[in-house]
């Protein structure tokens, strides 16, 4: 169960304290009844989905409800930081980044021969 | 040394072991009454009494026996019973500890252990291969669910499940500590002992009963100048005086989570004949660690050779054990097969306490010239860079075969039992789980712990020491103490994996490697040789590793027959993932308290208990527990509902609101917000009004409604869905602190402050107006709120109506529910006021074509869709959803509207749900073109009512359409959706 520091709280807490809220650093526009259809679908539906390094939103529903923002390594569950909400996205430092990396893998084993395509089948 | 006859078994060694023998126990075995000491383990009391064979095995029901003395045993599973209730079956024979008066049975068989007619399997076996199942039950289709799954499902499995509910209690603990220790052998305890002298707060658990690890099978090893374990007992006496340190036996740490979250099972009352009952049986710990010690040590594989599966073939480690530890002999003629040194010592010890070796076989040419020295002293034949090809013996071992590496010099040796080692597999289990990386130690045949990904350390067995010293130095490094001083005689170093008798595809070849799932070498190979590449696909075609034992013997053999067959190095085709937990734990202490009414939250409203006194039926909306109808003697729910909602339109009635979400919106810039939340406008309300409020979601669609209040300028009274007042507030929350945390906006949520009674029906004001003070009822109009006093308590009077009645919502202090309840039905009940419920409020609604959020919406549902495009405030610029109501999708043509539905037979009740076609006699699959939301019997009415999406519906009125059923399409007419009083005359009556 990952634990949490409440930027507010400054505690870490654990995970069932919080809820996730998606990506973080998406800002509302302000004009947005006057915003084209690729725009609207920009802010609302496209998300990143990164693997790795990623900036997102949790509610600490479940202790002071405050909406915060956390860069989190998405394959090694990491978190590098936790910020208020409204504070600018921080700039990471490559010691921070190598600090959330997963492990690295095994080496890869041998691939077997790939099976003949359809058309080479077909032949 | 000489076998005693002693009482608790034939087959105890006088004066070994560490049992008290001073009281006997008694438990049953199959319906026979044997004795046992505190302290024995089903395995060891089983095996002082001479009985090896402990079950059949899963798939050829071929005997078994006691393989090991710890939680690895594939074997010997047993089903454990105290009383009828207290059964669990499944249980290793070798952890579970004898009580007084315990009920244990062999499995797996019919009508009897020794004479099992499933035995037949095993003949037949050479047509059982590896991927049986998968290739003969394939076809024809129409088989699988009369022919294949029945006869599937009776073969599948070892133990029966228990019938009764489990009368059992089990806990549940959450522990913070600087330093857990996972694993209480000597590398273990010395880390355990080390940390908590620094003052670190240490957790201590290991999975057995004492502590010691392997030591507990040593009678040689000596610490600091004292034997092992006289060292154990006094460091976990002195961890036990610590305050700062907690020590749990019986508790096997079975999953690893992120950040050093640990989960450990603790056995409380297992072991007990006459538990406390205020003691749980087991008990949940959620450990969150600063750094985990694990110290889970090794795990003695077997060697894989034909018929290496005869009850009375052990674990040299094992045999070890019980001589030692549970002062229990095996056998009076023991052969030894080994690949490790460290079976050398166990036979020394079994032939010096009474189990003559008859003869050691090493796979190994070479062997340490210490061990043969030693063997020769006690006069024990040896045969080293030699192999064991076959056993004999039906229930027992009697003999075992044996030819040199070249194949000659076979000979046949008389023996009764056949102890045997091919090394040491450490159990990197919870340090896998952890997500740590494994490196393949090629020089040792094993994986070890390599780079981690928590904050762990692997100390001991487990990190690959093979002495005591190496363990003991493995504990100092990891706390930054001074390493305990040792001598002993024993290592483990040597091994096998993989067949040791060559590679025999003999159709009767039984050189099993996973016992449990009666997976055997050939199996592997054969897989192999029918396209599984990887080890994820071998061992899931041949089930190897997948009982419950989880394969902790038999991973690495199988690994390595794979890794030959495939022709490729051990690390290439990688190892399976560990996963928790690492032994069985049991549902009940998973569940733990979260059972019956602790499953989940119920809420109940004030009025709850009235309700159930005035005989009222319940249903679950989200937690709560609201009133469904009230149901008066002798009738059934459609009466009861029928008479409620005729009483509410024809006198009054009264019901239990106070579910309702509830949120207090306060502030200078709360109007602002509200403009932003709702589609509706808000600036004008006046305060003292009310407004049906539209929340959107960002993409047009509708995400609850509500009636508001304006109280003040600044201070509104919202109310949301039943289930909805959360995610409500969330949304609220999000928008206010993210997006505009300058806004002076205050939100709280005030759902359990007030209960709610709503009063409907042409009689509400009569009913309610003696009750009032300090408000003007005539000057109330449709929609409007007041702060006053009802019934001498503060009250927020809202006329609004969920019916179309005249009618008023009561909101008065939580705690005033039920009294203030009983005024209004002591006065209304004489002019005719009737409690209604949740399904005549549903129809009561439905009769005004009034939507549910959630019933008639499902999330694509546009305020267009629903007929609310007059709730949309025309002028504003912005509110939640502005945007995506605009989107080409949502403003197309041909979208899906609310409409009402009448049947042409007036007594058919339509189904919600039910799909709505244009001509029923279309070929299938037909053209769907809505469903049904909302479907009722109204009684106001006379007739069946119902709510539906259709496309272009509102330009279909008068239109006939059809709801295709199983026997047949019901013909419907599209209408409006208000059935009763559409201009709404009632409302303002």
């Amino acid at each position: 169960m990952l634990l949490i520091q409440c930027p507010y709280c400054q505690e870490d807490r654990p995970e069932i304290e919080f809820q996730g809220a998606g990506e973080a650093h998406i800002a509302r526009p302000a004009n947005i009844a006057d915003i084209s259809d690729a725009e609207f679908s920009e802010y609302f539906f496209i998300r990143d989905n990164t693997k790795g390094i990623v900036f997102e939103r949790w509610r600490h529903t479940h202790g002071c409800g405050r909406f915060f923002n956390a860069v989190r390594n998405s394959i090694s569950d990491k978190f590098i930081m936790t910020y208020k909400a409204g504070e600018p996205k921080p700039e990471l430092t490559e010691e921070q980044i190598k600090a959330a990396a997963p492990i690295s893998k095994k080496p890869a084993a041998d691939k077997p021969e790939p099976s003949p395509s359809k058309a080479e089948k077909a032949k | 040394m000489s076998i005693s006859s002693a009482s608790a078994g034939a087959n105890r060694i006088k004066n070994r072991g560490r049992l008290n023998r001073a009281r006997t126990i008694s438990f049953t075995w199959d319906g026979k009454s044997l004795n046992a000491y505190d302290g024995d383990t089903l395995a060891s009391a089983l095996l002082a009494n001479g009985i090896h064979l402990t079950g059949r095995s899963f798939k050829y029901h071929r005997p078994r026996g006691i393989l090991s003395a710890g939680p690895e045993e594939p074997n010997a599973i047993v089903d454990i019973a105290r009383d009828t209730a207290r059964r669990q079956p499944n249980v290793r024979a070798t952890v579970q500890e004898v009580f007084d008066g315990m009920q244990a049975n062999s499995q797996n068989r019919f009508p009897a252990l020794i004479f099992d007619v499933g035995a037949v399997n095993d003949f037949f076996g050479p047509f059982i291969p590896a991927g049986f199942y998968y290739k003969t039950f394939m076809w024809p289709a129409s088989f699988w669910k009369h022919v294949y799954e029945p006869f599937i499902r009776r073969a599948a499995g070892l133990g029966t499940a228990p019938t009764e509910a489990d009368p059992d209690t089990y806990a549940n603990r959450y522990a913070h500590c600087d330093v857990l220790v996972a694993g209480g052998g000597p590398a273990g305890i010395a880390a355990a002992l080390a940390a908590a002298r620094k003052g670190k707060s240490v957790i201590l658990c290991d999975e057995n009963a004492d502590f010691g690890g392997h030591l507990r099978a040593d009678i040689h090893a000596q610490i600091d100048g004292q034997p092992a374990m006289d060292w154990v007992a006094s460091a976990v006496a002195e961890l036990r005086s610590l305050d700062n340190a907690t020590v749990l036996n019986r508790t096997t740490a079975f999953g690893y989570y992120t950040a050093n979250m640990v989960a450990l099972a603790e056995r409380v009352t297992d072991h007990i004949a006459d538990p406390d009952p205020e003691l749980p049986r087991e008990r949940l710990w959620q450990v969150r660690a600063g750094t985990v010690l694990i110290a889970t040590g090794a795990i003695e594989r077997h060697l894989v050779f034909h018929g290496n599966d005869r009850p009375a073939v052990m674990l040299a480690s094992a045999a070890q054990m019980f001589a030692n530890h549970f002062g229990v002999s095996i056998g009076k003629r023991v052969g030894v097969y080994t690949a490790c040194d460290s079976a050398w010592q166990a036979a020394f010890d079994l032939h010096e306490a009474g189990s003559p070796i008859a003869l050691i076989v090493d796979t190994r040419s070479e062997v340490p010239s210490q061990l043969l020295a030693k063997a020769n002293d006690l006069g024990i034949a040896v045969k080293p860079g030699h192999k064991v090809t076959a056993t004999s013996g039906r229930l027992r071992i009697s003999s075992m075969t044996v030819e040199a590496e070249n194949g000659h010099g076979k000979e046949k040796t008389p023996i009764d039992a056949l102890i045997v080692s091919g090394g040491w597999t450490p159990s990197v289990h919870l340090f896998s789980q952890s997500r740590g990386r494994l490196k393949f130690d090629a020089d040792n045949g094993r994986f070890l712990p390599d780079e981690v990904a928590e904050n762990c350390i692997c100390i001991g067995g487990c990190n690959g020491a093979m002495t005591l010293a190496d363990a003991l130095d493995d504990a100092a490094n990891a706390t930054g103490s001074k390493p305990a001083n040792c001598e002993e005689t024993g290592s483990m170093v040597g091994y096998q994996i993989g067949t040791s008798n060559g590679k025999t595809d003999s159709a009767f070849d039984k050189s099993f490697i996973d016992f449990q799932n009666d997976v055997t070498a050939k199996d592997i190979r054969l897989a192999v040789r029918e396209g599984m590449l990887s080890i994820e696909h071998v061992k899931r075609y041949t089930t190897t590793g997948m009982a419950t034992d989880q394969g902790k013997m038999s991973n690495m053999h199988g690994l390595a027959i794979a890794a030959t067959e495939l022709g490729r190095e051990i690390p290439d085709i990688g190892l399976t993932t560990f996963r928790a937990p690492y032994t069985p734990v049991t549902f009940g202490t998973i569940i733990n308290h979260a059972k019956g009414k602790l499953f989940d939250v119920t809420r109940t409203t004030p009025i709850h208990s009235w309700a159930q006194e005035h005989g009222a039926v319940f249903e679950d909306v989200g937690n709560w527990k609201r009133t469904w109808y009230f149901p008066k003697p002798g009738e059934d729910m459609q009466a009861a509902v029928n008479r409620e909602c005729a009483a509410t339109r024809n006198a009054a009635g009264i019901f239990d609101a106070s579910t309702l979400g509830k949120i207090e919106v306060v502030g200078p810039d709360a109007v602002k917000f509200m403009e932003l939340m709702y589609t509706n406008p808000w600036q004008k309300l006046a305060v003292g009004r009310c407004r049906y409020g539209i929340m959107l979601r960002e993409d047009g669609f509708i995400y609850d409604d509500g009636v508001v209040g304006r109280l003040a300028e600044d201070r509104f009274h919202v109310t949301t869905t039943t289930g909805g007042a959360p995610r409500v507030l969330n949304h609220m929350e999000d928008y206010l602190q993210t997006e505009f945390p300058d806004w002076k906006v205050w939100l709280t949520s005030t759902s359990e402050q007030w209960a709610v009674i709503a009063v409907q029906g042409p009689k509400a004001r009569e009913i309610i107006e003696p009750f009032v003070e300090d408000i003007d009822l005539d000057d109330m109009p449709h929609m409007s709120i007041r702060e006053g006093r009802f019934c001498g308590v503060r009250t927020r009077l809202m006329r609004v109506s969920f019916t179309g009645e005249l009618g008023f919502e009561i909101n008065v202090p939580a705690n005033y529910g039920r009294s203030v309840w009983e005024k209004i039905w002591e006065r209304g009940e004489p002019l005719g006021l009737t409690p209604y419920g949740t399904e005549a409020m549903h129809v009561l609604r439905a009769e005004k074509g009034f939507i549910i959020v959630g019933q008639d919406t499902d999330g694509t549902v546009t305020p267009d869709d629903a007929n609310l495009s007059w709730a949309i405030g025309k002028k504003k610029t912005d509110f939640v959803g502005i945007r995506g109501l605009k989107r080409i999708d949502l403003v197309a043509e041909g979208r899906r509207q609310l409409v009402g539905l009448k049947t042409l037979d007036p007594r058919e009740v339509l189904e919600e749900g039910a799909q709505i076609v244009e001509d029923p006699h279309q070929p299938i699959p037909m053209k769907m073109i809505g469903f049904v939301t909302s479907s009722y019997w109204s009684e106001n009415c006379g007739r069946s009512i119902a709510l539906a999406l259709i496309e272009n519906g509102r330009a279909q009125m008068g239109e006939k359409l059809h709801v295709p059923m199983a026997n047949g399409a019901i013909a419907v007419e599209v209408c409006e959706t208000v059935f009763i009083d559409p201009d709404g005359s009632k409302l303002n009556g």
